[in-house]
């Protein structure tokens, strides 16, 4: 499949949008920055709610836009799927008539429910059909949403912050039926997000943007754990590794898996032996030592080489630590830093205290 | 009791502002959703133009009319070359007087009723596939069908409530132009004043019903200022 070719320029009074990108065609691409850095400006480009002066954007065969030939087609004749902040769903319509809304435009017979059972019961709205959309929680409207605009089976799925308009348990909530989806969708999803949580979560691929601009683009693993970004210092950074289950140790309710050579153990996951798995790592949830300690509970103890250091206005330290290729972002106190003369380059053992799984 | 004239009074009351109704909702609704969308610099003049029949006297209001409408008025001459005759003291000059005078009555609902939907509702219909066209028909008019209802009642109360227009420009000609405020007024001048009670109490009782459903109906009732 041909990349996704993307490539914009606008400017506001105080802001210059300049783009030009290659996106995958298939899995999740994240486009993270923090507010103000134009993804969704971009977002809104790539569906023609907003008209870039300068724009190229070509999917599938199908061009969207080419300013240089004076081609724009109108967001309602492009084949995409979007969902905003706000579910946004016609307050006047119930759950069905919402979902079938897109089908009556195209004058197709109203929507087969049973042939798109499965994705109605993978959102979990098959109970909601006939309710109106002021009798839904904020999360069951955004599930709704998602499939409304799935149903039309788009070319490709918009996302703008799907899930910052809800509170942490709604956002728990929902983020399964993302994972899930993630793994059962064939079209491409670029994803809006300005939290590290669902970056780690859902991105196979992550582009980041700073004041208009594309500074780092590249596979999850590498682009999230290497750049030096406003994030690692966040309470809840993280690193994100790519690694291989080895074996199981269901004895002690574990299971391990190789990251460059080292062993990790994690928590006993349900899957077999050889799978690709992602982890997070949380910075506060690792530590460092000089010397490789002998006596000690904790299991996952690896080498590694201090990269970049970095400390905040908090008594806080981050450390970018590099395992061969793959990188670890710890923290820890500026007076640890000091009692250890942590410098970089320093050969060292990083102790990991907790891991999770993603997806 | 209601005499043969007082009858044809409310008939031809009623077909006015029926009639009138009906074009301040053709001619409304458009204007109203372009007031409520657009960006240009002439909303405020087009605003103030079209609420001026809330503020100026109806007579000032059917006094320009007259003139207007008259052989040598702008719009008489118009008529006269399209050899319709002259509009003032006929039932259609009436028709188009009405609709001038109750614009603000129906405009106003809608726009606020068109103000109140969120431009993302809009682009979520464009992201799935409706047009502006279909977006205006099958999202904005059933979302906005409470303003429509405050729209349409406002307009015709109004409209069957004017008095000083209709004597401006209408007259006192039974049958064309004698709505039932000039024909009550005609029987208080004639001290008939048990015809005008029955008239009187006609029109009291039919006002009041119809904005008591209002009211009653409607989960946000139109604020003072959409009333007067």
């Amino acid at each position: 499949m041909k990349p996704l070719t993307a490539r914009f320029k606008l400017t506001y009074s105080e802001f210059n949008l300049a783009v030009d990108l290659q996106l995958p065609s298939t899995g999740v691409t994240v486009l993270f920055g923090p507010s103000g850095s134009g993804k969704t400006t971009l977002l809104r480009c790539i569906a023609g709610l907003e008209k870039a002066p300068t724009g190229y954007f070509e999917i599938n065969g199908h061009c969207w836009q080419d300013s240089g030939h004076n081609q724009f087609v109108p967001t309602y004749q492009r084949n995409l799927g979007y969902v905003f902040q706000e579910a946004n769903l016609f307050p006047h319509l119930t759950v069905l008539g919402n979902l079938q809304f897109g089908l009556k435009q195209q004058k197709k017979a109203s929507i087969n429910l049973k042939e798109n059972q499965e994705l109605l019961e993978l959102l979990g709205i098959t109970h909601l059909l006939h309710r109106k959309p002021d009798r839904l929680s904020g999360g069951e409207k955004q599930r709704v949403a998602i499939a409304r605009a799935l149903l039309l089976k788009p070319d490709i799925l918009l996302m703008d912050e799907p899930l910052a308009a809800l509170d942490n348990k709604r956002k728990q909530e929902i983020l399964p039926y993302l994972i899930h989806l993630h793994q059962h969708l064939s079209i491409p999803v670029l994803y809006v997000t300005h939290s590290p949580q669902e970056v780690a979560q859902l991105a196979d691929t992550l582009v980041v943007m700073e004041s208009g601009k594309v500074i780092a683009m590249g596979g999850l693993t590498e682009t999230f754990n290497r750049i030096d970004l406003s994030f690692s210092q966040d309470k809840a950074a993280s690193s994100v590794w790519q690694v291989t289950l080895l074996q199981h140790e269901p004895e002690f309710h574990l299971s391990c898996v190789e990251i460059e050579n080292n062993r990790l153990s994690l928590p006993l996951i349900n899957a077999p032996v050889g799978t690709g798995l992602r982890v997070q790592i949380y910075a506060r949830d690792v530590s460092l030592t000089l010397e490789a300690p002998k006596a000690t509970s904790i299991l996952n103890i690896l080498p590694a080489r201090v990269k970049e250091i970095k400390n905040d206005n908090h008594g806080q330290c981050t450390v970018r630590l590099e395992l061969g290729s793959q990188s670890l972002l710890a923290h820890i106190t500026q007076k640890s830093a000091q009692v250890l003369d942590l410098r970089t380059g320093m050969q060292l053992y990083a102790q990991i205290k907790g891991t999770s799984l993603l997806g | 009791m209601l005499t043969t004239a007082d009858l044809d009074a409310l008939w031809l009351t009623f077909k006015v502002a029926s009639l009138a109704t009906f074009l301040l909702l053709l001619i409304g609704t458009p204007l109203a959703w372009w007031l409520a969308r657009t960006p240009s610099p002439a909303k405020g003049f087009i605003n103030a133009l079209v609420s001026l029949p809330l503020v100026l006297p109806p007579t000032v209001l059917g006094f320009y009319l007259l003139i207007l409408m008259g052989p040598s008025g702008a719009i008489g001459q118009l008529t006269h070359f399209l050899n319709l005759g002259t509009l003032s003291f006929t039932f259609a000059g009436l028709v188009i007087a009405s609709v001038l005078y109750s614009l603000p009555f129906v405009v106003q609902p809608l726009q606020t009723a068109f103000n109140s939907i969120a431009e993302q509702t809009l682009e979520a219909a464009a992201t799935l596939r409706a047009s502006p066209i279909s977006t205006f028909f099958n999202v904005v008019l059933p979302i906005s069908r409470p303003g429509f209802l405050t729209a349409s009642i406002l307009g015709f109360t109004h409209t069957v409530g004017e008095f000083g227009v209709v004597l401006m420009i209408g007259g006192n000609i039974p049958d064309k132009t004698r709505v039932v405020s000039v024909q009550i007024y005609n029987h208080v001048e004639a001290l008939e004043y048990p015809q005008a009670h029955w008239l009187a109490g006609c029109l009291l009782a039919f006002s009041f019903t119809v904005l008591f459903i209002l009211y009653s109906v409607l989960k946000t009732p139109p604020q003072v200022q959409q009333l007067k």
